[in-house]
């Protein structure tokens, strides 16, 4: 009887370990990318920045190459927003506007942001404009 | 003489001394002033009601903006890990 129940547990920590060890995976694989040398130096410069609904945007008219490169991002955090909205069970835009707050949060001084009212600001050392609804 | 004995009784079943003072559907003046004051009030509860007009579309934007900003509280901690997660999405 009490062998039965060890023998449960054995297969629940195994089916947990396993688990956990399939979400760490994707994860490790998916850091050793990097992020295009086009869009990094267009952050820089302010040609392109970051939008409330989470995807980047253009304060100006970029070039073709950014614009492409740029659109070409969105459509693949789009993807990711949507897997990780089906995760915590809420919508793709939902989701992508917590990202777009957090970050707006995180763009470094002399990079391009988008404020609340849709106008494009250049982020300071002061704490970006940010929407009422974004966390703390 | 039998069937005379029955039509006596048939006649005093008919004339019974109640059904001829017919005081219990008689009503009194004040329980009909009562009974008016009743049904006009009915009338003006009822035409109150009809005149209520509820204003559900600033009650809806109002519904969407709290769900949005308790979601968006939830979901800050995983946008973060998401953000540390994935610098080929979210990186300089």
């Amino acid at each position: 009887m009490t062998g039965l129940i060890e023998r449960k547990h054995n297969w629940r920590s195994l089916v947990l370990a396993g688990a956990m060890l399939s979400l760490v995976l994707p994860a490790a694989q998916a850091s050793a990318q990097v992020a295009s040398p086009v869009l990094a130096a267009a952050r820089a410069s302010g040609e392109v920045g970051e939008k409330t609904d989470g995807y980047l945007g253009f304060p100006g008219t970029p070039s073709a190459e950014v614009r492409r490169a740029a659109d070409e991002l969105n459509i693949k955090r789009r993807a990711y927003y949507a897997e990780r909205a089906a995760a915590q069970n809420t919508t793709v835009e939902a989701y992508a506007l917590t990202m777009g707050c957090q970050l707006i949060a995180k763009t470094k001084p002399g990079e391009k942001y988008q404020a609340p009212d849709g106008s494009w600001r250049t982020r300071s050392a002061e704490p970006p404009l940010r929407s009422n609804l974004c966390p703390a | 003489m039998i069937a005379n004995e029955l039509t006596w009784r048939a006649r005093f079943a008919k004339h019974l001394p109640m059904q001829d003072q017919q005081t219990g559907k008689r009503r009194s003046p004040a329980s009909r002033v009562t009974a008016l004051a009743m049904l006009l009030g009915g009338a003006v509860a009822l035409s109150a009601c009809v005149s209520v007009k509820a204003p559900d579309k600033p009650i809806v934007i109002e519904l969407n903006i709290n769900i949005k900003q308790e979601v968006v509280y939830r979901l800050a901690a995983d946008a973060n890990k998401s953000i540390e997660a994935r610098p080929d999405l979210f990186g300089n």
